[in-house]
């Protein structure tokens, strides 16, 4: 292909994406579209099946019958979740087993939350809320991105998570008109998570180096910081219901903007964790690296006996 | 307790799916791969499911405004009546479809006739559950199937895997004295009555995935009398440290 005629395709991609005209795989895209998706697409598909692990953790804790089996059903949500975003970015023309080695090694992120340990009962309600809160927020504006695939995973997956939110909200409901241990127990939680949760949205917009990008893709429809401010003013509200208080002391509604001022987050602390130095970024890769490993001959047996399946039914049918 | 006999029996079904359940949610997110880890949280949930109800009719018969958690979560090993199968560890993947597989195919007979048990409630919830255990036994014995017939490597590790577990088998087609009395009168099931069908099956089984059927004489039980193995202890553990640890709140 010329440089011309590749000229001409993206001017009309440009003018599709302008459109909202969805894309699908089989249409041409610029290859740095490709490559943005594949990278967003993973790194949502590996945050799900890391989120796993803090939160399957409680599972053979949970305090009832009834928790637990919400418990589980919420995280094979989450590896429902994985699957389909897999299935999405391997239209995209890469591998899921290429995906797992980027994650593996490192080459990948995941959502940085997921570093942060879950240590009481409360941390799985204070998770549901504020994390799986933070991440429909995300979500939601990803419903009307402009590659179709992963439109569409996001408007199944944002259906799931607002329930799992709700889920995690009622946790904390039911500690917070508990005992005072128990709402001591959820006010610890909120101010462990707090910060992280803010950190979920990612650098300040002007630290964060894809973001032009990604909004004129429509990859992004709000930037970090308006996603952020969303959260805050849409959460703290939530906090008062339960009674327990946002740990920032900084934190005042602002009347004249109508949205909450709030205290600087501790940046130091965000890129420590991305850069792999967080509470548990090294026990999440081994959970995961080990479980990869540790059924690599599970995973060649099923290939084998698919094999032997089919060299048997073509012996069968000559 | 005027249904002593009933409690203990529901207790025998209940616990077993209880403990089964304990030890998949461990392998949650540490699976093989995402969609055996997503089958495998699927079937703990199943298990799960079942017990609510099973224990929610314990509850009742208990009385004193006991609770299903109180019932599934507030008692001392010795009360606990599962099998020793079930509380076995994930020592690898291979344990865990031989394990799963073995309690599934008696499961579904044990589903299959307690359907017709005279007691509404246990016939009902086994009605309920039939379908959800017909589904487990298909997972697991298909992969009996293919870690048998895989490769050298999986062939070996299923094979040491029946090996490790087929001297538990025997237990599942124990009666105790309340069991026998619920057989008797028409609410209990006589499980040594399809101990024959369930060798036959689990042997067809085994042989086309090519391993061979153990010739172990010797068993291993004491689950369904409250004494079990050194396991069970850390199960019991994590299953009521919440409940222990704050007694009487609500969650």
């Amino acid at each position: 292909m010329s440089e011309k005629e590749v000229k001409n395709l993206e001017v009309i991609f440009e003018a599709r994406i302008e459109r909202d005209d969805k894309i699908e795989p089989k249409d041409w895209m610029p290859e740095k579209y490709r490559k943005t998706h594949i990278r967003q697409i993973s790194q949502h598909a590996h945050s799900e099946i890391v989120g796993m692990l803090p939160e399957g953790n409680w599972i053979t804790r949970a305090p009832s019958l009834r928790r637990k089996a919400a418990l589980l059903a919420k995280v094979q949500d989450e590896g429902g979740h994985g699957l389909y975003l897999y299935a999405a970015a391997e239209t995209l023309g890469i591998s899921r087993e290429e995906m797992y080695e980027q994650l593996h090694t490192g080459k990948a992120k995941y959502s940085s939350i997921f570093n942060y340990p879950a240590i009481t009962w409360a941390d799985i309600g204070a998770i549901g809320w504020l994390v799986d809160g933070a991440a429909i927020i995300n979500q939601v504006a990803l419903c009307s991105t402009s590659f179709g695939p992963y439109a569409r995973a996001m408007v199944r997956i944002c259906k799931e998570e607002s329930f799992h939110q709700r889920q995690g909200y009622e946790i904390m409901l039911t500690l917070c008109r508990g005992t005072e241990e128990q709402k001591a127990m959820a006010q610890d939680a909120l101010n462990r998570w707090w910060w992280p949760s803010l950190m979920m949205f990612g650098p300040r917009d002007e630290d964060s180096p894809h973001t032009a990008q990604s909004m004129k893709w429509k990859l992004k429809r709000k930037t970090n910081d308006e996603l952020r401010q969303q959260f805050i003013d849409q959460t703290v509200p939530q906090a008062d219901l339960l009674g327990i208080s946002v740990p920032d002391p900084e934190l005042k509604f602002n009347s004249e903007t109508g949205h909450y001022d709030f205290g600087e987050i501790d940046w130091d602390e965000f890129w420590q964790v991305v850069k792999g130095h967080g509470p548990c970024n090294k026990e999440r890769m081994e959970a995961r690296v080990g479980a990869w490993e540790g059924g690599a001959w599970v995973r060649d047996a099923a290939m084998a006996y698919a094999e032997k399946q089919e060299k048997r039914k073509v012996a069968k049918a000559s | 307790m005027k249904n002593q006999d009933l409690y203990i029996y529901i207790l025998g079904i209940a616990d077993n799916s209880l403990i089964l359940g304990q030890r998949l949610g461990e392998l949650c997110g540490h699976g093989p791969s995402l969609e055996t880890d997503i089958a495998l949280t699927n079937i703990a949930l199943d298990l799960f499911g079942q017990t609510r109800s099973y224990y929610r009719y314990a509850a009742s018969l208990a009385g004193e405004g006991k609770t299903e958690d109180d019932v599934a979560m507030l008692r001392i090993e010795r009360d606990y009546r599962n099998v020793l199968l079930v509380e076995q560890p994930n020592t690898h993947f291979g344990h865990v479809i031989a394990r799963q597989y073995l309690f599934d195919v008696f499961h579904f007979q044990l589903m299959t006739a307690l359907v017709d048990s005279n007691d509404e409630t246990l016939a009902a919830v086994a009605a309920k559950g039939i379908k959800e255990v017909g589904y487990h036994k298909r997972f697991s014995g298909d992969w009996l199937k293919r870690l048998g017939d895989g490769t050298g490597e999986s062939h070996e590790k299923m094979q040491e895997a029946i090996d490790h577990f087929w001297p538990y088998i025997a237990e599942l087609f124990d009666t105790t004295e309340s069991d026998e009395r619920m057989i008797e009168s028409g609410v209990g099931v006589d499980v040594a009555t399809f101990r024959e069908s369930y060798y036959s099956e689990v042997t067809d089984q085994l042989k086309e995935a090519t391993l061979t059927v153990p010739e172990n004489p010797y068993s291993k039980k004491g689950g369904k009398q409250g004494v079990h193995s050194e396991h069970m202890g850390y199960i019991l553990t994590e299953l009521q440290y919440m409940q222990r640890t704050y007694p009487n709140l609500t969650w």
